[in-house]
């Protein structure tokens, strides 16, 4: 007889449960979190484990997420794991102590339910809330499935804590699709999982533990011909290096757990593909009912899904470019207003075209915000205009491209 | 209670946690109740510093003159980042470690309030320290709700229209298990205070007159007459509540007495921060303080009734 420590389960639950779940897997010594819709089962279902004794952790429930991240900056000085999840408004709250946690170089795990940004209230999948934090040195990454977000988060703490990275790390989800849906979640033995992401070691992070016995201060004021600058680049380098360890975790946990996650970016078709969608999320993942649909047609269609945003996939896109895509359709959930293209990551995918090899075409795409329904045929659509680029070098002129932007499903022309 | 003498001798033979070095201002009286509150936590004390004179005055990097651990933070997150570190110990099941809040008094009655009112009513086991010296002194002397009617700051030129918010009394609301205010100026009872702060499990605030040479214009060489008279005029009231029961500390008690309560005028005039008081004011601050203090003595009449 196995005993509870060595046995499988499956479970059928919602993402956000699969979020408390992954936590509770993880053995999170501290948890700080404050409720916002979609996030909100999270916390409940966090709060379920830490009362009924299933998870050994101490549950802050403060009064704002601004003080969840400040909680957390303390918890994780003190070398305790800690985990939060958030949403939308409040995420946008805690911005300030999200580069607290960063340049405090913490290894503070979040789960974000993205929605949409008020005024209008929107709750639904849009990832403007986490686009808009993107540059604050924590590890973006997203999750498309439910199995994903669990998983992610095992693997989220063993990258983040490795002392050659020691930076914070979101999973991303979109709310309500992904968030209140229920599917089932392989949730491996506890001992396999200890086994893959031991307890952090007991004297705190190498580079920080609060111990009055090694007293130090942290984070004085310095002038600027001082290190603030080299603190700085080393943020950046450790995000830069993070991919290798990124790579090198996701292996040991494939062959750990008999997964086959991929790197920073999931290529489906794209080797012999002419026109490319490259996008993340969940729609990333239903994208590819749209190459299958395009190839059962004989159209060379390719689909990238980026699985981070940070560090970016430099590589792996020009890899893309200087190989055999003619054309591709760069595509937001979520929107930066005033920058070149209205979505942030298009913006950020199309400014390394200029360092191809050989010369790509592109097409932004805004699709999806505010939790608007986007279907395969929309998708299919997107293929489409790609391919009227690649044939005729007709860019769209519909109503719903401007300034240079489709917006799938505008109503309004300008 | 230890009396000044028994505190210079206990004193002068333990090690010094707050080092030589500091960039505070001459006669910072903050400081100086930050040196004598970290001789009553002793080594294993972790101190929590939001945005304010304290994040200066430490020592600019590398340099540094607590001998505790320190972190600096931001401003409107003392309570919640010392909440954290509170978990932390807990959870890793470190005891016996005193985790200390120190701000000023913006980072307290302004922006932090959320998150002190929240960490007390959580009761997060740890001691939150005001250093109150009326102003965002940080950042050049502007008002805070915590600087007093007809102040001068350089947010209110011609002087502030407001009280100064009692946030040692809606602490006290709270049900915290002790809370007390005291005077920077006075090294035995910042220690005395924080001693028996010290000894309390839950929530403890501490709320500290501090004297503030530049931000008040008066002589560095003042700092502790200025604590005295805001004593002795009755402007500021040392007193505690443990367990919820008031009670008056002896240095305020002449305060209370109509008779024996020096006049706020003699505060006032050493300070260039209230030059632009009318005799008018002048008298209607002399009220508030009236009243203020007449309440405390028919308040400490119930309780004594009680
Ligand atoms: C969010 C935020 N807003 C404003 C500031 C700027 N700031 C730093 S310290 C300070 C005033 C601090 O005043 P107080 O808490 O009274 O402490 P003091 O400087 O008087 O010691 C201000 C406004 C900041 N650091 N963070
Ligand atoms: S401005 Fe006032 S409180 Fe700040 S360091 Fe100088 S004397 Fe101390």
């Amino acid at each position: 007889m196995k005993t509870e420590q060595e046995k499988e389960q499956t479970i059928i639950m919602s993402g956000n449960y699969a979020a408390a779940w992954g936590a509770k897997c993880s053995k999170v010594k501290v948890v700080s979190a404050y409720p916002i819709t979609p996030q909100t089962t999270v916390v409940e279902k966090l709060s379920e484990f830490v009362d009924n004794k299933e998870l050994d952790a101490n549950y802050i429930r403060v009064e704002s997420e601004h003080s969840v991240m400040a909680a957390l900056v303390g918890s994780s000085m003190t070398g305790a794991r800690s985990f939060s999840a958030t949403s939308g408004q409040g995420l946008l709250y805690m911005t300030e102590m999200l580069h607290w946690v960063s340049s405090s170089r913490l290894p503070i795990v979040t789960t974000i339910a993205s929605r949409g940004i008020a005024p209008p209230w929107n709750i639904w999948a849009d990832y403007t809330d986490i686009l808009s934090i993107r540059d604050c040195g924590w590890i973006i990454q997203f999750a498309s499935t439910h199995q994903e977000i669990f998983d992610s988060i095992l693997m989220a703490y063993k990258i983040a804590e490795n002392s050659e990275i020691n930076l914070p790390y979101f999973i991303v989800y979109g709310g309500f699709i992904q968030s209140h849906t229920s599917k089932p979640v392989r949730i491996p033995p506890q001992k396999l999982i200890d086994d893959f992401l031991p307890q952090p070691p007991k004297d705190g992070w190498g580079h920080i533990n609060l111990d009055p016995d090694k007293p130090i201060t942290h984070g004085n004021l310095v002038m600027p011909e001082q290190e603030y600058l080299d603190f700085r680049f080393l943020m950046q380098d450790a995000m830069i290096k993070s991919k290798e360890t990124i790579k090198k975790t996701i292996n040991g946990f494939n062959t750990k757990f008999g997964r086959n996650y991929n790197g920073l970016v999931e290529e489906y078709c794209c080797e012999d593909a002419d026109v490319v969608v490259i996008a993340y999320g969940a729609l990333a993942e239903q994208n590819k009912i749209a190459v299958d649909q395009m190839r059962a047609k004989g159209c060379k269609a390719g689909s990238l899904k980026l699985r981070y945003i940070r560090p970016f996939p430099t590589e792996e896109l020009l890899e893309l470019f200087n190989g055999k895509v003619e054309v591709i359709g760069v595509v937001d959930r979520g929107t930066a207003f005033g920058n070149p293209t209205g979505g942030p990551i298009s913006t950020e995918v199309m400014s390394l075209l200029f360092r191809a090899k050989r010369k790509v075409k592109a097409l932004p795409c805004i699709w999806g915000i505010g939790g608007r329904n986007v279907t395969v045929d929309d998708q299919v659509g997107l293929y489409e205009k790609l391919l009227r680029i690649k044939n005729k070098n007709e860019y769209p002129t519909d109503e719903t491209c401007q300034h240079g932007t489709v917006w799938m499903g505008l109503k309004i022309g300008v | 209670m230890v009396s000044l003498k028994e505190l210079i001798k206990q004193e002068s033979t333990k090690p010094e946690l707050f080092l030589a070095g500091s960039s505070a201002c001459a006669g910072c009286s903050s400081v100086l109740a930050l040196r004598w509150a970290l001789k009553a936590l002793g080594k294993r004390t972790v101190i929590v510093s939001p945005a304010c004179c304290a994040n200066v005055y430490i020592g600019l990097w590398p340099k540094t003159s607590p001998a505790v651990p320190y972190i600096n933070m931001a401003f409107a997150a003392g309570a919640s980042a010392a909440a954290g570190v509170v978990a932390g110990y807990e959870a890793l099941g470190k005891k016996d470690i005193n985790v200390l809040t120190w701000a000023g008094d913006g980072g307290t009655v302004d922006i932090g309030i959320q998150a002190l009112s929240g960490a007390i009513e959580r009761n997060t086991n740890f001691i939150y320290a005001c250093y109150d010296n009326e102003g965002y002194m940080n950042t050049g002397t502007q008002r805070s709700s915590s600087t007093p009617k007809y102040t001068v700051t350089t947010t209110t030129p011609l002087g502030k229209h407001m009280h100064k918010k009692d946030v040692a009394q809606i602490i006290a609301a709270h049900d915290i298990p002790y809370v007390a205010t005291c005077l920077a100026t006075d090294p035995v009872d910042v220690y005395n205070t924080f001693m028996e702060a010290k000894a309390v499990h839950g929530p403890k605030y501490i709320h500290i007159l501090s004297p503030c040479a530049p931000g008040w214009r008066f002589d560095v060489s003042d700092t502790v007459k200025m604590g005295n008279l805001a004593v002795e005029s009755g402007f500021f009231l040392l007193w505690k509540q443990v367990d919820g029961r008031m009670e008056i500390k002896g240095k305020s008690l002449k305060a209370l007495d109509k008779e024996k309560r020096v006049p706020v005028k003699d505060y006032f005039k050493p300070q260039g921060r209230f030059r632009k008081l009318t005799e008018e004011q002048i008298s209607e601050m002399q009220d508030w303080v009236d009243r203020r203090c007449d309440r405390m003595a028919r308040r400490l009449q119930s309780e004594a009734d009680l």
